[in-house]
This record gives C-alpha cells, sequence and structure tokens, in this order.
C-alpha cells in the first residue's frame, strides 16, 4: 500500500509513517505504548537497560530505532496513533534517558576541533578545514564508479529515511537564532523547500528519483531496512533540533553538512547516470551539486559564523555539532561501503 | 555585514571560494540570452574548474583553490 501521493505537477504530499517492526526489547516497549497506549509498559526503563548493553550505542538498531520513534512524533508522527503522544510523560523520559546516553557518546568520540577566534570569518576558515580533512573511505566514489544497480537502490532506501523529510531537523532551529544566522537558516531552508514552488522542494524531487529506481517514496516505507546507523546519523540531528540549548551544535551540523554535500553528490549523480539513469532521477544530485555549493558559503560565514558573533560562548557547541555530524554520516556512510565492498545487502532486512 | 537596506544586488568574494551573488541581476550568455537560474541566491565560479559553469559546484576545495588575501576591512 502507498501512502504517498505525486501529483501531475510533481507535487509530494506524505503521511504518516507506519509504525516500524521493534528490534528489541526498548523498542518493542517504545511501539507498544505507541500501538496499544499500554500504560503497564516500562520504555524508560528498557531504554536505560538496552543503552548500558550496548556494545556500540550509534549502532544498536535496538536503542537507535527506539529513539528514532520517540523523535518522529514531533515530525509527522506514526499513523493510527494519538498526536497527543507527542508529550507523554513516559515517553519524553525514555527519549531523556536516550539524550543523555547519545550525547555524551557522541561528545566523546567526535574529533576535538581547535577554536578559531569568534569571528565568523574565522569560524567560516575552521570549518572548511574540518569539513576538507574530512577524507574517510569515499561512499560517493564507490557509488560513481563500481555500485551495482541493487546496491543504488539500497542507498536510495538507507538515504530515504533523512532525505524524504529533508531539512525539517534544522528547521527547529530556526525560532531559537536571531539576526544574521537567523536570516542564514532561512534562505537555506527556503531553497530546500523549493522557494515557494513545492515540486522543487528536495524531498520531492528525492521522491522521483525513489520512483525512478522502482522504490516507494512513501515516507517510512523502508523502515524496517535502514540500518542502526542510519537511524543514528539522523537521530544526532533531531537531538540537536530539539534541544534549545544544543542550538550551537544545531548550527554547526547543518554548517558540516552543507559543506560535504556538493562534491559527493556530482559522484553519485554519475553514479546514477552510469547505470542509464535519466535526468529525472539524477536531477535530485544535480540540484544539491549547484544549491550546496551555495549553502555551504552562507552556511559557514552567515549562519555559523554569525551565530558564534552572537553567541560567542556557543562556539565549542557549533564545533561540536560539525564534528558530530562528520561522525555520525561517516560511520553511517562506511557501514553502507562495508556492505557493498563485501557484496552483501546493508539493509537491515530485505526489501 | 556591510549591506545597506536599499541594496538590491550584493556580490559577497568569498575567500578561496566563488562569488555569491544575492538579489535581481540577469546572468547572461555572450549573445544576451538569460542563463537558467535555478534560486535566488547564486555561486558563480572563481576557480575555473566546476562542472556547472557558470555555477560552483565546490571543485575549488578538491584542487586547493586560493583567493588572494583579503584586503583588511
Amino acid at each position: 500500500m502507498t501512502s504517498s501521493t505525486i501529483d501531475d505537477t510533481g507535487v509530494v504530499t506524505q503521511r504518516p509513517a507506519p509504525l516500524p517492526t521493534p528490534r528489541g526489547p526498548a523498542s518493542a516497549a517504545v511501539v507498544a505504548v505507541l500501538r496499544e497506549r499500554s500504560p503497564e509498559g516500562d520504555p524508560a526503563g528498557l531504554m536505560a537497560k538496552a543503552i548500558g548493553q550496548a556494545d556500540d550505542l550509534l549502532r544498536d538498531d535496538d536503542v537507535q530505532l527506539a529513539a528514532f520513534c520517540l523523535y518522529e512524533l514531533h515530525y509527522g508522527g506514526f499513523r493510527g496513533v494519538p498526536d497527543t503522544l507527542e508529550w507523554d510523560a513516559d515517553l519524553l523520559t525514555a527519549r531523556a534517558i536516550f539524550e543523555g546516553a547519545f550525547e555524551a557518546e557522541l561528545r566523546r568520540r567526535a574529533p576535538r576541533v581547535d577554536r578559531p577566534a569568534p569571528r565568523a570569518e574565522d569560524v567560516a576558515h575552521a570549518l572548511f578545514r574540518l569539513t576538507e580533512a574530512d577524507d574517510g573511505p569515499s561512499l560517493s566514489q564507490y557509488v560513481a564508479r563500481k555500485a551495482t544497480q541493487e546496491q543504488l537502490r539500497e542507498f536510495l532506501i538507507q538515504r530515504s529515511l533523512y532525505t524524504l523529510k529533508e531539512a525539517d531537523p534544522h528547521s527547529w532551529g530556526i525560532p531559537r537564532l536571531t539576526g544574521r544566522a537567523k536570516a542564514a537558516l532561512v534562505e537555506i531552508q527556503s531553497d530546500e523547500y523549493g522557494a515557494g514552488r513545492p515540486h522543487r522542494m528536495h524531498s520531492a524531487i528525492f521522491a522521483r528519483t525513489m520512483r525512478a529506481a522502482g522504490l516507494d517514496p512513501s515516507y517510512g516505507a523502508y523502515l524496517d531496512q535502514v540500518g542502526a546507523s542510519l537511524y543514528a546519523s539522523l537521530n544526532t540531528m533531531s537531538l540537536f533540533g530539539l534541544n534549545r540549548r544544543l542550538r550551537g551544535a544545531l548550527v554547526g551540523h547543518l554548517a558540516a553538512f552543507e559543506m560535504t554535500s556538493a562534491v559527493p553528490n556530482r559522484f553519485y549523480g554519475n553514479g546514477f547516470r552510469r547505470l542509464g539513469f535519466d535526468e529525472e532521477a539524477t536531477w535530485y544530485f544535480d540540484e544539491h551539486v549547484e544549491a550546496d555549493a551555495v549553502h555551504e558559503q552562507i552556511a559557514a560565514r552567515d549562519l555559523a559564523g554569525g551565530f558564534v558573533e552572537a553567541e560567542p560562548n556557543l562556539l565549542g557547541d557549533v564545533l561540536f555539532g560539525a564534528s558530530a555530524c562528520l561522525y555520525a554520516d561517516g560511520l553511517a556512510g562506511a557501514d553502507l561501503l562495508q556492505a557493498f565492498t563485501e557484496s552483501r545487502s546493508s539493509l537491515y532486512r530485505p526489501a | 555585514m556591510t549591506l545597506k537596506p536599499d541594496d538590491e544586488v550584493s556580490i559577497v568574494a568569498c575567500p578561496d571560494g566563488p562569488l555569491l551573488v544575492r538579489g535581481d541581476v540577469p546572468i547572461l550568455t555572450p549573445d544576451g540570452e538569460p542563463l537558467p537560474r535555478r534560486r535566488r541566491t547564486v555561486a558563480l565560479c572563481r576557480c575555473g574548474k566546476s562542472t556547472i559553469k557558470p555555477y560552483c559546484d565546490g571543485t575549488h576545495k578538491t584542487i586547493g583553490f586560493r583567493t588572494e588575501p583579503e584586503l583588511p576591512a
């Protein structure tokens, strides 16, 4: 059953996501509360226990899926789940427990960045240096040169988790910023959302790519396929976006995200062209080459730089957010690349 | 920022990067034909290596492109 519509003009209307299949006790407890509103469940206790037992928090399917479900209540929600559960005290407690552990883990694992002077140009320079040094194994070059048709489909499935609601996590920052940084964020987000033309929204263009690859562009259609580290990458954005105290990290995250996008998207587009996809299918990647070459300049200087000049005490969080973006997205990319090079599926379950 | 409220077009010379153009200014071929303008703010290639000229595609970062030192403000 499809739950999105794409009309003749390319405007995409999404419905709330279906509930995913749990991957362990924590996600089972969260899904049980959402499905049955069962007050006797203990999502907070089971979340704490699952976190305590996780070998690698960013790759723990149960914890990351549970956290995604808690966050999704603040976005589009789930089909059949009452809107009021967004502010359910037990679920918020579970989210707080996750966030305490997850933020600590990100702060421990994301490499530290040398602090520039709290001036816009110095901050921009530091961020460009940081993102240019990010030379981990390249998923984009693999996609450009070697990926098979099936691997491209998996790549789209994994990316769809974020991309079908592209830009939403960073929009939480708009009311929390002011002046130059706020104008910069809105300028970037306006472009992400099609600048008043809904068929040009990046999430809508990506739906075309999915359709061209024979995939379901409905939001949440592949929640049972997406891997843990992809969930962790999205949860990082939601953590930063939904906590006002982490607005500096959100700013840094978006800056690093935009600054590592234009060049890889050129490679992604080349990979899809190599396997015979047409312009309709590669529009999404081509659009990002041009858009993000603009966005990265605005994000580095006006957003991150402007923010630090307004709130210099949050410089450290801007750098942390940028580093956490590179770390979490790097991990998700590395997991995909490793599966591809070992010729096995990257999906949690077959599509 | 040194933008005046009545500035209709501005061009930011981004250090080691493109020229960022804000405002309604036509971008034309030598014959006067308008080039596709897909967004309000555009980045014009300054390193000469973009694959989507006249627009920037971020290539300047991969070739170590450097602009002249900025004059002191």
